[in-house]
């Protein structure tokens, strides 16, 4: 990397520490720059060279853990997905995601957040118990079967959604976009039985009658996600069900177990030959 | 250890109107609440005329009446037309699109990602235009009744 490619950026970071601060305030650093560089590299090159207190959270550095989320220059990005010359701007703010609890700095509170995903029973629930208990073999379904909810399975769990969305913003009991997506994607799934159990869940006035097709959720998803789809087809199947005319989805069977195996298939000829 | 407790950061309503760059709908969310508090204003004070002030006699009525004829009572009545059709239209496509028609379905996200809304903007932004073309119409209607 020659010399010239590297360039000044001021990060603009909000800072808050519960122990000494009445109220958040900005801190700004500068931090060299060069093509592909991450706004999550440049918290870390603040926290290596410049002031080892800022606080943050991240993992895997390759948007699959959802550790990073934050407010960059008024959107929320996952920090390590999202590189600094994308904004064509010399300054970024960074601020933690709001209508999230902040602990300090940009780690914000995602207890919370993970209990109403948990609430909405995100797993396969069966009738028969037993088959739960002790499986023999697992339940079948078609690829077109899971291209029917497979989007939603890429969640993150990064809470950007609701950082998003103007019915979080208001109503700190709405089970916001994340978990009501979540609840479709196990109702959609021919695997599962529980839908009547996840229904009582979410028709409620904070569930999912109180999501005004903002789109938001959608927008922001950096998973590419539809939460704001799966909470109308949810919506949908809620409607069906109380005027009676909801199909019925046929539950997956246990796959029957394997009588034949095929004969091995031998290696090519091109592979590891003995001289 | 002393126990910290976390700092609440809720956008709050302030948060309909802005928390970042999005785009069209969450602007349409925004707008629908405020067409349907201003038409249910426009609906207690049409009642509260209609009723309390008609029943004192012709001459509180007329009084009232007399106090309505004001340019800015037209312009408000306008406005309440706009923000019905506003209201009418936008909740077609809320009722059709909560119901899960006009949709689509779920497809695999493969980038760059495009939601449903935002597949089916187009026609979102004709309804804008069907609303505008509307509001043009009674805005004329509105000038040549006179003011
Ligand atoms: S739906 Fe998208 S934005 Fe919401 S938590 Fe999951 S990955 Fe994050
Ligand atoms: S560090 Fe894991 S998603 Fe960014």
């Amino acid at each position: 990397m020659t010399e010239d490619s590297i360039k000044q950026i001021t990060l603009k970071v909000q800072r808050y520490n519960p122990e000494q601060d009445s109220t958040p305030h900005f801190q700004e650093f500068l931090v060299p720059v060069s093509r592909g560089t991450t706004v999550l590299e440049g918290l870390l090159y603040i926290k290596e060279n410049l002031d080892s207190t800022l606080t943050f959270r991240t993992s895997c550095r390759m948007a699959i853990c959802g550790s990073c989320g934050m407010l960059i220059n008024n959107y929320p990005h996952l920090a390590c997905h999202t590189q600094i010359e994308e904004f064509h701007s010399d300054t970024l703010t960074i601020k933690p995601l709001p209508n999230l609890p902040i602990l300090k700095d940009l780690v914000t509170d995602l207890i919370p957040f993970f209990n109403t995903h948990k609430s909405i029973k995100p797993y396969t629930i069966r009738h028969e118990t037993e088959e739960m208990e002790n499986p023999t073999a697992e339940f079948t379904q078609t690829p077109q079967e899971l291209e029917t909810f497979l989007q939603f399975t890429y969640c993150v769990k990064c809470g950007i959604c609701i950082s998003a969305c103007p019915t979080s913003a208001s109503d700190k009991l709405f089970l916001g976009p994340q978990a009501l997506a979540q609840c479709y994607r196990y109702c959609a799934d021919n695997r599962d039985e529980g839908w009547q159990e996840r229904f009582l869940l979410v028709d409620t006035d904070h569930g999912v009658w109180h999501c005004h097709l903002a789109g938001a959720c959608s927008e922001a998803c950096p998973k590419g996600l539809d939460p704001a789809l799966a909470i109308q087809l949810l919506k949908r199947r809620l409607t069906s069900q109380a005027i009676g005319l909801r199909k019925k989805q046929q539950s997956s069977p246990v796959a029957s177990p394997i009588t034949e195996t095929k004969a091995k298939v031998p290696f090519p000829e091109f592979t590891a030959k003995e001289s | 250890m002393k126990q910290m407790q976390p700092r609440q950061n809720y956008l709050g309503p302030g948060g309909w109107v802005w928390a970042g760059k999005y785009k069209l709908e969450r602007y349409l969310y925004l707008l629908h609440r405020i067409t349907g508090l201003g038409i249910l204003l426009f609906l207690i004070l049409h009642l509260c005329m209609t009723t309390i002030f008609r029943i004192q006699g012709q001459d509180v009525w007329e009084a009232t009446m007399a106090l309505l004829h004001n340019p800015w009572f037209k312009i408000g009545e306008y406005l309440v037309c706009a923000a019905f059709i506003y209201h009418a239209l936008n909740g077609l496509r809320l009722i059709l699109q909560e119901l899960g028609f006009a949709l689509g379905r779920p497809t695999p996200p493969v980038y760059p990602y495009k939601d449903a809304l935002r597949k089916k903007r187009p026609w979102t932004i004709a309804m804008i235009a069907v609303i505008a073309i509307l509001a043009l119409v009674f805005f004329y209607d509105f000038i040549v009744g006179g003011w």
